[in-house]
């Protein structure tokens, strides 16, 4: 076996990139040895979550015990309770999580400013008009299935209305920001109108959908989101290079040879595939977006290559730690695990202000 | 910027024009609707009212509806525009900074945990609200040698009203009797409320206007810069203190009897300040007066936009402003 297929070789000790070479294929990839790291932490962080969130809940189910239960072993009942009831539910969170982060990541990147993310600047809201009329119009009947049909189309024409009005000969960041802004409190006011539109009963339906949760998910939602997810990752891992030509600015990205309009409503597609769909799912969630982009920034470095699996995986842990707060800190009421992620996003959005202040 | 009127005698002459065109639209809004009625009906309700369907309507509901609108309506368009002036950002609004949710979390809260509190309370809680967030805004945004960034400032208050109504549908869905009692008020309103709402504020947003009005001076002083106002001797601490609470008394006092209304605060301080300039002591005015003509206008044509039923005019509010904001967005300090 020719175990040289692929060079592994340090540049220098002490560096932080590992170079992989291919001697056949003309390709090579650099790989950050501290965004691996982090990876890894961060995945052996969301399996002890797993295991730990599986076996909470009215019926308490030890760590190990949930172990079993994965390995194939372990009680009937508690089979049933951790495939059935808590396994779809962790999935999608973890899915969720995961879309809504690398959303945000792609949207910071190309927006250039930290403190924009895919809920402020209305894409999210585009989702929610979409889902409340769909619920209020058909009263709350044929909804299920067709929610996130909807939703996606709702955020996809949001981003375009956004896009389209901010162009003026190209898109700027800013002026993307400000009339994404200015349309979601138009978009919510419409959303307020359905809910309140509707009977009482669809209402509370309608507004838990709108704080976001993933309450109710079943393995048929997971298997709706994954093909989203998937493919969405896979593509910005793919323009990461892209991303990280944008967030050196407009002048710097044409110079390296970027089509820069073009990429820009691409990424703009992204961003808005991997939101709608997550939204879709598990309603307007809040400030993942824009934290867990952060959080990657903080361990990998603004290399978006290195910060987006990484950002994705933050993603999935805060979600995972949200539901699970959501359905356990007020047990037996559930709360909509959104109120959480804003509850911990709106302090992560002030402390962010608050260092930009200080660095100029 | 050059204003379209730019003689006094000009600037005094529209202004009687407005306040007439104004008594005409709050007419108006008191004659139609689902039930038309003539001026004499109108007329004999008052000077001879003689408790029939008709008099009732229009004594009860009708009145009321046009009267809160216009104070509604000339409170929030004096507070956006003092919120303009203090932040020197074009897009500063009560809305968008998110003033009114922060008063709306504050009674959505009352009201879960103590049931729905008396008139009088309401409205402290409402400015309670409305003053935690709108400082929380400016902390937020403002700051720096550089004075407060446009950007950040508009970043951080559609964070705080992003916050602040996860919050409340969080605390609606904990309680049913609040989703109840308080849905309708979510959407800005001026329908079904009684003169005694309006008389339970009046007081306060009387003594927002007057403070505005009389910050007239120190506000075109401030316009020029920080460094400027200071060098000239003004205090520019005690007069931004005063314009906030003067915005959070406005702004609180109208979400208090009409709900989140919004756009208004920034549609009409930039009409005004294409009518009369940037001059103070005739924007404000103006302000007031534009802001009843447009919410007693909406408030009528949210009657008839969708005939049996009434759309709330908050939505009409936003549907209308949000050309105005991408105009604003895309020109000017924000265009570059």
């Amino acid at each position: 076996m020719r175990s040289k297929h692929l060079a592994a070789e340090k540049k220098a000790s002490g560096s932080r990139y590992t170079a992989l070479r291919s001697r056949r294929l003309p390709a090579s990839a650099l790989l950050d040895k501290r965004a691996v790291l982090a990876a890894i932490v961060l995945a052996a962080a969301i399996i002890l979550m797993v295991l730990f969130s599986a076996g909470i809940g009215t019926m308490r189910i030890h760590p190990l015990d949930v172990l079993k239960v994965f390995a194939g072993q372990g009680q009937e009942v508690h089979k049933t309770v951790v495939f059935q009831f808590r396994l779809p539910r962790i999935a999608l969170s973890l899915l969720v999580g995961a879309s809504l982060a690398a959303s945000g990541a792609i949207v910071q990147g190309m927006i250039r400013n930290p403190l924009a993310s895919p809920d402020l600047v209305g894409i999210t809201n585009g989702a929610a008009v979409a889902a409340t009329s769909l619920i209020a119009l058909t009263g709350g009947a044929a909804s299920v299935r067709w929610l996130p049909l909807a939703a996606i189309c709702g955020a996809a024409a949001a981003a375009l209305l956004i896009y389209v009005l901010a162009w003026k000969r190209g898109v700027t960041p800013l002026r993307l920001v400000l009339v994404g802004i200015g349309l979601s409190s138009a978009l919510s006011a419409i959303t307020s109108v359905m809910v309140i539109a509707s009977p009482l009963r669809i209402a509370g339906q309608a507004l838990v959908w709108l704080t976001g949760s993933v309450y109710g998910a079943a393995w048929s939602g997971v298997l709706t989101l994954l093909p989203w997810t998937a493919a969405g990752l896979a593509l910005a891992f793919v323009l990461a290079r892209q991303v990280s030509a944008q967030q050196l600015g407009d002048d710097i990205a044409v110079g390296l040879g970027s089509r820069l309009q073009l990429q820009r409503l691409a990424l703009l597609a992204l961003s808005v595939a991997l939101a709608g769909s997550a939204v879709a799912l598990a309603g307007g969630i809040a400030f993942i977006g824009l934290m867990a982009p952060h959080m990657a920034r903080r361990l990998v470095g603004p290399a978006f290559g290195a910060a987006l699996p990484v950002a994705a995986l933050c993603g999935g842990l805060l979600m995972l730690a949200a539901d699970l707060a959501a359905r356990t800190v007020f047990m037996p009421t559930e709360i909509p695990a959104g109120v959480f992620t804003a509850a911990i996003g709106a302090p992560f959005f002030i402390y962010l202000l608050r260092r930009r202040r200080s660095s100029p | 910027m050059v204003a379209l009127l730019d003689r006094p005698s000009y600037k005094i002459a529209v202004l009687l024009l407005s306040v007439a065109f104004l008594a005409v639209c709050m007419t108006a809004s008191v004659m139609f609707g689902a039930k038309a009625y003539g001026l004499s009906t109108l007329q004999s309700a008052f000077s001879a009212f003689d408790g029939s369907d008709a008099h009732l309507i229009i004594r009860t509901s009708r009145v009321p509806r046009a009267a809160i609108a216009a104070v509604v309506g000339a409170a929030l368009a004096v507070a956006g525009a003092l919120m303009q002036a203090l932040t020197r950002n074009p897009l500063a609004s009560p809305s968008l900074f998110g003033v009114n949710a922060g008063a709306g979390l504050a009674l959505v809260v009352a009201v879960a945990l103590f049931g729905f509190p008396g008139l009088g309370q309401s409205v402290w809680i409402a400015f309670a609200g409305a003053a935690l967030s709108a400082a929380a805004v400016y902390a937020l945004g403002s700051g720096g040698r550089a004075g407060p960034a446009p950007v950040n400032m508009t970043l951080a208050g559609a964070a705080i009203a992003a916050f602040a109504s996860s919050l409340t549908s969080g605390v609606l869905l904990g309680s049913d009797k609040a989703l109840d009692q308080v849905l309708f008020w979510l959407v800005g309103s001026v329908a079904g409320r009684e003169l005694a709402m309006l008389t339970a504020v009046l007081p306060y947003i009387a003594v927002g206007f007057v403070a505005a009005f009389a910050l007239a001076s120190p506000l075109n002083v401030l316009a020029m810069g920080e460094d400027v106002a200071v060098s000239l001797g003004q205090r520019t601490a005690a007069v931004k203190l005063v314009a906030a609470a003067a915005v959070v008394v406005l702004a609180g006092g109208a979400v208090a009897v009409a709900g989140p209304i919004g756009f208004i605060g920034i549609v009409i301080p930039h009409i005004a300040r294409h009518l009369v300039g940037r001059d103070h002591h005739w924007l404000l005015p103006y302000c007031a007066v534009l802001g009843a003509i447009l919410l007693v206008a909406a408030d009528l044509g949210s009657r008839f936009l969708l005939m049996p039923s009434e759309v709330p005019v908050g939505v009409l509010t936003a549907i209308i402003g949000v050309p105005f904001f991408v105009l604003i967005a895309r020109r000017g300090r924000y265009a570059e």
